[in-house]
């Protein structure tokens, strides 16, 4: 596992007037804030670069993210009453989930369910442990975590069989690696400076991922910022996937012609003395 | 030691992926087979998408079975007519294959079809071949000559109309079961990602009645070009072809097939089948196993609307 190392862009990039817009669904909390104390504690994540290549020898990385905290009380913040959770949402494609049943004694996929906008990938580090941080119906209002992101099943889906199919989706990501969590993976480096390391599988699909960062005082949602990653194959390989998607016949030439050369370079080699 | 495969969009181990080519080549120099049907189980086994095992396999038999097609055409024992007429069929059904395979990806079912196609072929042609061999076997020991072919005996094949004459192998014959067989063999292509030899050779030998020194060269013939043309329509309709990954399963594959080749000769015709055999009933029953075996897990994500 090799780290990649995100610097903190500490610049006032992501306004807090941007990320309430960035999320509507934000809890009432966020716009009683204000009014409670003088101004509101802000959050900031920022990436050095944004862009990661995947190269033929990735095995997955870790990715550490830097944040800083705006405007923080220095009690709470010295007795430990912030918490931060980073979030790696990946690319989302729909996802079909089969179920199998025994027919005629042959396992077979039978009934299915599918959800639209299924995050690929989804990799998540927080301070503490889940409910220490905040109450489920907070997660669940966030959509934040693999247990409660929200899957959202395209339409004429039976709801009978939603939470099952629901639940399964969860538990096939989380154990291909795809939804991952690293629970203390949040590091406090000062009172207003942190450090964030989440998990790229192996598998960690290409797209365009979001790394969201989520601030909470004494178990109250307070602030969300985010910022964008593009996760790339590097030149040979996306050389590769380009030649296979957009020329795929003469892809598929070049690839027999290499084979006959393979083989016939092997039958050289080896001819027996 | 990891290699990222650009196609299947993983990581996976550079060793292990040459190893197991090495295995299958030795093993298809060995027996003289082009080794798919052991490399695409073996891919699935590993975890790589069937989609890409079958097509990457089909590319990879090409290499193991180009040095053995070079020997034969070297020594004339290659029926290029026969192989013309196999191979007109075979292109037709890969093309129906490889539809028919984007069809079943759609339904959710493609896995259980490649597994179900799988058990039956290998169990009926891995379980003909052993009897066969195992009569062969009892045969040398007893002392009797074997009879492959009688010259003289007709079945209802060689009753069918339009007929073509096949000098090299001495066979005067209908071309509707040499479409019809190659038809086959380039749909199980299609499908299997295999070049299809353990049904091909068997069905030139006992159907046809070709005679067996030019059956391997006809057979490699025609899986060369049923397995480059199977590519390139998986390329082009599914882009599930993987170079790296096709390229370190050859690699490894020739190697080993060189070994396999020597390790071949100090056994016999009969003794070989009969290993041979055993080898594809071992998969069969694998692969059979994990049909009726209840999975680890029930549950199973596809990707929405691939082609």
């Amino acid at each position: 596992m090799k780290a990649i190392l995100l610097l903190l862009a500490a610049t006032g990039l992501w306004s807090s007037a941007a990320s309430a817009q960035d999320a509507p669904n934000q809890p009432e909390t966020v716009q009683t804030q204000p009014v409670q104390t003088q101004a509101a504690e802000n959050i900031q994540i920022g990436l050095s670069t944004d862009r990661i290549a995947i190269t033929s020898d990735f095995s997955g990385a870790d990715l550490t993210i830097f944040g800083a905290l705006d405007n923080i009380d220095p009690l709470l913040a010295r007795q430990g009453r912030y918490d931060v959770i980073v979030a790696l949402e990946g690319p989302t494609r729909p996802v079909v989930v089969w179920r199998k049943d025994r027919i005629l004694g042959v396992w077979t996929n039978t009934q299915s369910a599918t959800f639209v906008n299924v995050p690929v990938s989804y990799s998540v580090a927080t301070t503490r442990v889940y409910q220490d941080v905040t109450s489920p119906e907070s997660y669940r209002q966030l959509s934040l975590g693999p247990d409660n992101i929200y899957l959202a099943p395209a339409e004429g889906t039976s709801p009978a069989t939603l939470d099952e199919f629901r639940a399964a989706l969860r538990e096939r990501k989380k154990a291909t690696g795809l939804f991952n969590e690293r629970i203390g993976g949040v590091h406090f480096l000062s009172q207003n400076l942190f450090r964030a390391t989440v998990a790229l599988a192996p598998n960690v699909p290409v797209g365009t991922h979001r790394a969201r960062a989520f601030l909470f005082r004494n178990g109250a949602f307070i602030r969300e910022s985010s910022t964008t990653l593009s996760i790339q194959k590097a030149g040979f390989e996306q050389s590769i996937f380009e030649a296979a998607h957009d020329y795929s016949f003469f892809y598929g030439l070049f690839a027999v012609g290499l084979a006959v050369l393979t083989g016939w370079a092997g039958s050289i080699v080896f001819r027996r003395e | 030691m990891s290699i990222y495969l650009p196609i299947a969009e993983m990581s996976v181990n550079l060793l292990v992926l040459l190893a197991m080519g090495a295995t299958v080549g030795f093993l298809s120099g060995m027996f003289g087979v082009g080794g798919g049907f052991l490399i695409t189980p073996l891919l699935i086994f590993y975890n790589i998408p069937p989609a890409i095992a079958v097509a990457t396999g089909a590319n990879q038999v090409i290499a193991s079975s180009i040095s053995g097609a070079i020997a034969h055409f070297k020594r004339g024992t290659i029926d290029f007519k026969l192989g013309t007429v196999l191979l007109l069929g075979g292109m037709a059904g890969s093309s129906v294959g490889a539809v028919f395979f984007a069809l079943l990806r759609s339904l959710g079912q493609l896995d259980l079809f490649v597994s179900l196609i799988y058990v039956v072929f290998l169990g009926t042609v891995g379980g003909l071949m052993l009897v066969e061999s195992l009569r062969a076997i009892r045969r040398t020991r007893n002392g009797t000559a074997p009879a492959l072919r009688k010259p003289g005996q007709h079945n209802w094949i060689h009753r069918l109309p339009l007929k073509m004459r096949f000098r090299t192998s001495k066979l005067f014959v209908s071309i509707i079961p040499v479409l019809g067989l190659g038809a086959g063999i380039g749909f199980l292509a299609a499908i299997m990602g295999v070049g299809g030899g353990f049904v091909m050779v068997p069905a030139l030998i006992y159907l046809l009645k070709v005679p067996t020194n030019v059956v391997i060269g006809t057979s490699l013939f025609q899986i060369i070009f049923v397995t480059a043309y199977t590519t390139v329509v998986h390329s082009t309709a599914n882009q599930t072809v993987d170079v790296v990954l096709a390229f370190a399963l050859m690699v490894g594959g020739v190697a080993g097939a060189q070994y396999g080749a020597k390790a071949g000769q100090k056994l016999r015709g009969e003794q070989l089948r009969a290993l041979l055999a055993g080898l594809v009933l071992l998969v069969a029953l694998r692969l059979g196993f994990d049909l009726f075996v209840r999975p680890a897990s029930l549950y199973m994500l596809s990707p929405l609307g691939e082609s």
